[in-house]
């Protein structure tokens, strides 16, 4: 028994050295990229194949979901023993990770993007206020408006598709559930749903000018009680829905909201069912969120020089291009996207353009500085959601005693106000 | 007997026993004292956030209802059931072997499979509007109809574990003596009787174990939930998913992990105080 023992011993040591070396002669020579994301594997394949086919050096793209990339950048950092030498990640999940210092200052790369034409607002927005680039613009994305061919007879008279406002869609909305019997709007409401998203970049900055200052403003209240009644008309299986683009083929949901990753498939698979739109607008304006995925390099990454390159070839302008036609995400360089797109993907962004350019167009950031109170916040707003239009309570008790748990969060993180609210001396208030 | 003959069994024993340390005993641990302290100091700060919650009674409410009528609905079958097996002249492996099917299926995909029967265009739909006895599709698994969610809840749950309780209740009839069921057959008692005085005391100690098993995975529901009605019905441990995964508490997940545990500990307890088998009733 002692011998077995011994060798199995000595057989774990050899596998684990064997590992150990083997990941060392490949951290010398490949980048190890670790996204959040294109993390579908149709996506995943279109990277490996297509969008890093030119790149001169080996690239080995991992991806992660969100929360275990976290705590693996994390991990990698404490243990000393790093393996991923370039992280793509939304804003929003690269500053949560800012403040733990896993991340490397790239104030050097940016000297030679200069020819790029990356929007010195957007660069900006890499360094979480810090004055030094802590990540480099990759691309970008937004939400839409997708509604199939046979809704548009039910449109409001004298409502205009491109320029809706959210008493229109309500119109729309009862038009169509008067004549079909059927509650045609959806939302992305479900558990992976990024429904907060709409009422943080869409709902409230429409009516209230403001995200986090406005909460429980008189505004806010009147906002929640039109939404609720625009909600009669919502497809209640909205409550678990995910992604728009399942119940938009399946003919469940006539027009929907959602981020344009999770249409997608309903665009590409029938271009010709669907129109594309901006999100409607409200009294303040027509507020829309830009999503800005990011490019960082952790610290003491075991290949810093290939991942600088790797971030010269994605953020080419003909990367950038094949990137939108091959995955439907943005540019965030200057780029002209050509004639032969594919049409699911002109009608994405055809309805991109025509939400950055609408004349009310009131971009609503994602939040900065929340840290690890990202998800938390989002609650805030779902719980709102949920108590005033789910479980019909008061408006106003609700805004009040969620107001109290919001300010929580922006107290214990210091977070000052990103737009539309107005910039804040620290912690953004709620009034 | 020698020295290394007897620390043989210990050997043996070690390496599971260590495990279990490592990965059950030291994360438990881990997490009763991440749920009581808050930035290090003591607190009750994340019981007070998990009791606060919007969705922690509906859970509480959603648990129990599903414990309180699963349990009892799936030892009644599987009583049924085995007992049934035992009058079998024939054919008692296929049957065997036909009803513990579920229990190579995971909780996951039991969910989904209920799902495809009970949404809106789901099998179960289309069949009784095909039958003329429904509109067309029925919306049956959103929050505006908690009752039919949990229907469709329950029946996923028993499909899915019944076949559990119905093992243990197998093994527990082939224990029992013949010569106790001969012997009321000689004295006349009828089959009720025979069951009632007879099987039922000395299947005790299996019903024990199925309970307890049973009561315990039931206080655990999450998956067969969550594919069937998402968020629209909170479970105790799909709100601690949600905490952890989503809110990113750990704190307010690990208070929810701790009740969960208090509960299930409670409920075992109660099974062994209440079906606690006195000596003399042993066969």
């Amino acid at each position: 028994m002692k011998m077995l023992t011994q060798i199995a011993a000595w057989a774990s040591v050899g596998c684990v050295a064997a590992l150990a070396s083997a990941q060392q002669a490949d951290a010398q020579q490949d980048v190890v990229f670790l996204s959040t994301q294109l993390r579908p594997i149709e996506e995943a394949q279109k990277v490996r194949e297509v969008i890093l086919k030119d790149f001169k050096g080996k690239v080995t793209y991992l991806v992660e979901e969100p929360s275990p990339f976290d705590v693996r950048v994390r991990a990698e950092g404490q243990a000393g023993k790093r393996t991923i030498s370039l992280v793509g990640a939304l804003h929003g999940e690269l500053s949560a990770l800012q403040p733990t210092g896993n991340l490397d200052s790239l104030d050097d790369v940016v000297a030679k993007l200069t020819d790029r034409g990356i929007p010195a607002n957007l660069m900006e927005l890499g360094k979480f206020g810090t004055g030094k680039q802590v990540y480099v613009p990759w691309m970008q994305a937004t939400y839409i408006m997708v509604a199939k061919k046979e809704a548009l007879q039910y449109l409001p008279a004298g409502a205009n598709i491109d320029t809706l406002t959210y008493g229109h869609l309500e119109a729309w909305g009862k038009a169509m559930t008067d004549k079909t019997g059927k509650r045609l709007l959806g939302f992305p409401a479900g558990p992976k749903g990024l429904m907060p998203r709409f009422f943080e970049g869409y709902l409230y900055p429409s009516f209230t000018g403001g995200v986090v200052t406005p909460f429980r403003s008189p505004e806010a209240e009147t906002m929640w009680t039109q939404f609720k009644s625009l909600w009669r008309y919502v497809n209640p299986n909205s409550t678990s829905y995910d992604f728009m683009q399942e119940p938009l083929m399946g003919g469940e949901v006539w027009v929907a909201f959602d981020h344009v990753a999770r249409v997608k498939e309903a665009l590409v698979q029938m271009p010709d069912d669907f129109v594309t739109f901006p999100a409607p607008a409200g009294p303040k304006g027509r507020g829309y969120m830009p999503v800005i995925a990011g490019l960082a390099v952790p610290k003491d990454a075991p290949n810093r020089a290939g991942a600088i390159a790797l971030i010269e070839h994605l953020t080419r302008p003909e990367t950038q291009i094949t990137t939108a036609a091959e995955v439907g995400f943005f540019p965030i360089v200057k780029a002209q996207l050509p004639a032969d797109l594919s049409p699911g993907i002109k009608l994405i962004a055809s309805a991109v353009a025509k939400t950055q350019d609408a004349k009310d167009a009131l971009p609503a950031l994602l939040p900065v500085g929340l840290a690890d109170k990202g998800g938390e916040f989002n609650k805030v707003y779902f719980d709102t959601f949920q108590r005033i239009v789910l479980r019909n309570e008061q408006p106003r008790t609700v805004l009040d005693a969620q107001a109290a748990a919001l300010k929580g969060i922006m107290e214990a993180t210091k977070a000052p106000c990103w737009a539309p609210d107005k910039p804040s001396q620290g912690a953004c208030p709620v009034n | 007997m020698s020295a290394r003959s007897k620390l043989l069994p210990y050997l043996l024993l070690a390496p599971s026993v260590l495990f279990l340390a490592a990965l059950f005993v030291v994360p438990l641990f881990e997490t009763i004292a991440l749920s009581f302290s808050d930035n290090g100091a003591p607190s009750l700060a994340h019981y007070q956030r998990m009791a606060g919650d919007l969705n922690f009674w509906p859970a509480i409410r959603n648990t129990f209802l599903l414990v309180l009528t699963v349990v009892p609905l799936q030892v009644a079958l599987a009583l049924g059931m085995a007992s049934m097996l035992q009058k079998l002249p024939r054919g008692r492996d296929l049957i065997l072997w036909i009803w513990t099917i579920p229990l190579g299926v995971s909780d996951l995909a039991a969910g989904l499979v209920w799902l495809a029967i009970m949404q809106e265009r789901g099998y179960l739909t289309s069949a009784l509007a095909a039958l003329g006895l429904i509109d067309g599709p029925t919306q049956w698994l959103t929050y505006e109809t908690p009752g039919t969610l949990f229907v469709a809840i329950l029946l996923a749950e028993v499909w899915r574990a019944t076949a559990i309780v119905f093992i243990i209740l197998v093994a527990g009839l082939q224990l029992i003596p013949k010569e106790y069921r001969e012997a009321a057959e000689i004295f006349g008692a009828s089959p009720w009787t025979t069951f009632l005085r007879i099987t039922l005391p000395l299947l005790k100690p299996s019903l024990q174990t199925a309970l307890i098993l049973r009561t315990v995975l039931a206080f655990e529901v999450f998956a067969v939930v969550y594919a069937i009605a998402g968020r629209n019905f909170p479970v105790l441990v799909g709100e601690a998913y949600v905490w952890q995964r989503d809110n990113q508490a750990y704190g307010v997940a690990a208070a929810y992990a701790v009740l969960i545990v208090v509960i299930s500990l409670a409920a075992t307890l109660f099974y062994l105080r209440v079906l606690r088998n006195k000596s003399e009733q042993r066969p």
